[in-house]
């Protein structure tokens, strides 16, 4: 399974901080501890970045592949933010991955961006009316977005679908409805459409101590259903170790009994 | 629409290993798809065979391949000539079997003797290997790698007993390694990860999950180098990605498919060509499972898989 390393983003106060200031070592450095840790894309969280978006995104993206030889997942909902990171993105380390597109018609035109720069892109499957009920009506919006997918010219095997993690502590029911939609989503196309999530959403708002309980346990769970990628913290050494064991169990790795140290 | 040729694609690739000196150095591995498989991706080396000699006489071997080295074979400088010269071996793989306890049990320092004899008499790389006991290998080993010092050799086997010693003595004198488990993939694996974790560079490792003979357990060496390949290109697993070798000619020269008569076995045809069909289908079966360096003693066999490799790259 891809790790999406989620540790930069405007969220921590720490690379606000170096964004603001345009200091690139705090976010090199939170970079390569990710890579280090076995983090296959950086996500690049800098919000709705409504001014200098662009400068932004394109200091942070080339900051980052200064130091760390691995494509980005640019993460806004400003689309010229957007733009200007993946005009930056180093394609040799790998191509970016835009996050992301859903159901919501200002989210389009980032379908527009990964045809036009080559990327791939998260299809968040989040609609006009509200949060998808159940895991048949995330799959509904996301043969919408397969579909509009292919009028914009992004084959589907560029196509990462999201079916929106929720916090279990108030919407314990969706814990289920995600995972059948993992699955599902699987079976939507042949090749298997890819599948990816943002891990931490199920355990917000939960006593921090027990987030990294939360994520991995369901991480276990995501896996076993086939998932491709996690935007999840890799420097929560459980949550690593989770993700090495089930792959184990599911004949992704070969056993040995130093298999968590490789 | 025209027909496509369905393809497998990979994601990791076998690491090249190097060995011997110039100009007559020979590449193993480098290959991104499965065995033969070309038209997937690159296979930048064929596989290569190296001949078995001994540092005593092969008084155990039958008859039938013993006499091809007739005259030689009690002296390992003229049979490792004769490898070199007359047979155009590629490489030679020296068992320094006399240093066995239960055979001569000849010390580590007449072996580095031995080695150091053999190494100023050919041109061609050299495998050094050791006499496959445990303890005795880790000293024999030591002295071997020493005195081979500058010509980098392949030496082998360091097992999951005594592969500290050995691997220090390859870092020290710059040799390969070959890690020899048996027939346990999840062992193989847990061995390179150790010796990797030695400090010594995945890149000059080779791997050798235990060869057997068609009809001794094939199946098994056949699955689990196979499996090992499999790991190593589609899972793009590190730690699996080292050069297979296959010691083949040790396990096919013992059974009794190779040695019974004709009187004895008169349903089996030629005692001669039956030998030489044995090693050779045993050594074909391995290149297919993924084998980058084998290990044989007939120079007919040899021969015949040198046909097969050059018909199927």
């Amino acid at each position: 399974m891809l790790v999406i390393g989620e540790k930069i983003s405007i969220i921590a106060k720490k690379v606000r901080e170096a964004m603001m200031k345009r200091d690139p070592k705090p976010v090199q450095e939170l970079a390569a501890a990710q890579w280090k840790a076995g983090a296959h894309f950086i996500d690049v969280n800098i919000g709705p970045a409504e001014e200098k978006g662009e400068d932004l995104m394109k200091w942070m993206a080339e900051s980052i592949q200064e130091k760390v030889h691995l494509p980005l997942c640019l993460d806004t909902t400003n689309p010229s933010a957007l733009e200007a990171g993946l005009k930056a993105h180093n394609n040799q380390w790998g191509r970016a991955l835009i996050n992301s597109t859903s159901n919501e018609p200002e989210r389009f035109i980032m379908l527009e961006l990964a045809a036009k720069y080559n990327a791939q892109v998260i299809g968040l499957t989040l609609g006009k009316g509200g949060l998808p009920a159940d895991a048949e009506e995330r799959c509904a919006i996301a043969a919408e977005i397969m579909g509009r997918a292919l009028e914009y010219g992004v084959p589907l095997e560029d196509i990462y679908l999201d079916p929106l993690i929720l916090q279990v502590c108030t919407m314990q029911d969706h814990a289920m409805h995600a995972l059948k939609a993992v699955k599902m989503f699987q079976e939507l196309n042949d090749p298997p459409m890819k599948t990816v999530v943002g891990l931490s959403n199920i355990s917000n708002g939960v006593p921090k101590e027990m987030r990294s309980l939360i994520d991995r346990n369901y991480l276990a769970l995501l896996i076993y259903e086939g998932l491709t990628a996690a935007i999840m913290n890799p420097l929560d050494k459980d949550l690593m170790d989770t993700l090495k064991t089930v792959e184990v169990f599911v004949g992704k790795t070969l056993y040995a009994h130093s298999y968590l140290e490789t | 629409m025209a027909y496509a040729v369905p393809k497998e694609a990979y994601n990791g690739k076998v690491l090249n290993v190097k060995f011997g000196k110039a100009p007559n150095a020979v590449s193993i591995g480098g290959e991104n798809a499965m065995p033969f498989l070309s038209f997937e991706g690159e296979i930048p080396n064929k596989p290569v065979i190296a001949f078995e000699i001994q540092d005593m006489p092969p008084d155990d071997w039958p008859d039938t391949v013993k006499n091809q080295f007739a005259g030689v074979s009690s002296d390992p400088v003229k049979w490792a000539q004769r490898c070199q010269n007359e047979l155009k071996a590629q490489a030679i793989a020296l068992r320094l079997i006399s240093t066995h306890p239960d055979r001569e049990n000849r010390s580590p320092q007449d072996a580095a003797k031995t080695v150091k004899d053999v190494l100023s008499a050919i041109n061609i790389p050299l495998i050094i290997l050791g006499s496959n006991n445990v303890e005795k290998d880790a000293s024999v080993l030591v002295a071997a790698a020493e005195a081979a010092g500058g010509y980098n050799c392949i030496i082998g086997k360091a097992q999951e007993g005594n592969y500290k010693t050995i691997v220090a003595a390859a870092l020290a004198h710059n040799h390969k390694i070959i890690a020899m488990s048996e027939l346990d993939i999840n062992l193989a694996k847990q061995l390179n990860i150790l010796i990797t974790q030695m400090g010594f560079n995945k890149e000059n490792l080779i791997t050798d999950p235990m060869c057997s003979a068609l009809g001794y357990g094939l199946e098994y060496t056949y699955s689990v180098m196979e499996r090992i390949r499999l790991a190593a290109l589609l899972q793009n697993d590190a730690t699996m990605q080292p050069p297979i070798a296959g010691d083949v000619g040790m396990y096919v020269w013992k059974i009794k498919e190779v040695s019974a008569s004709e009187s004895e076995a008169p349903l089996w045809g030629s005692l001669e060509e039956r030998g030489i069909a044995w090693e050779a289908l045993t050594a074909a079966a391995m290149l297919i499972a993924g084998t980058n360096l084998l290990i044989m003693r007939h120079p007919k066999a040899v021969e015949t898989v040198q046909k097969v490799i050059k018909e199927l790259v």
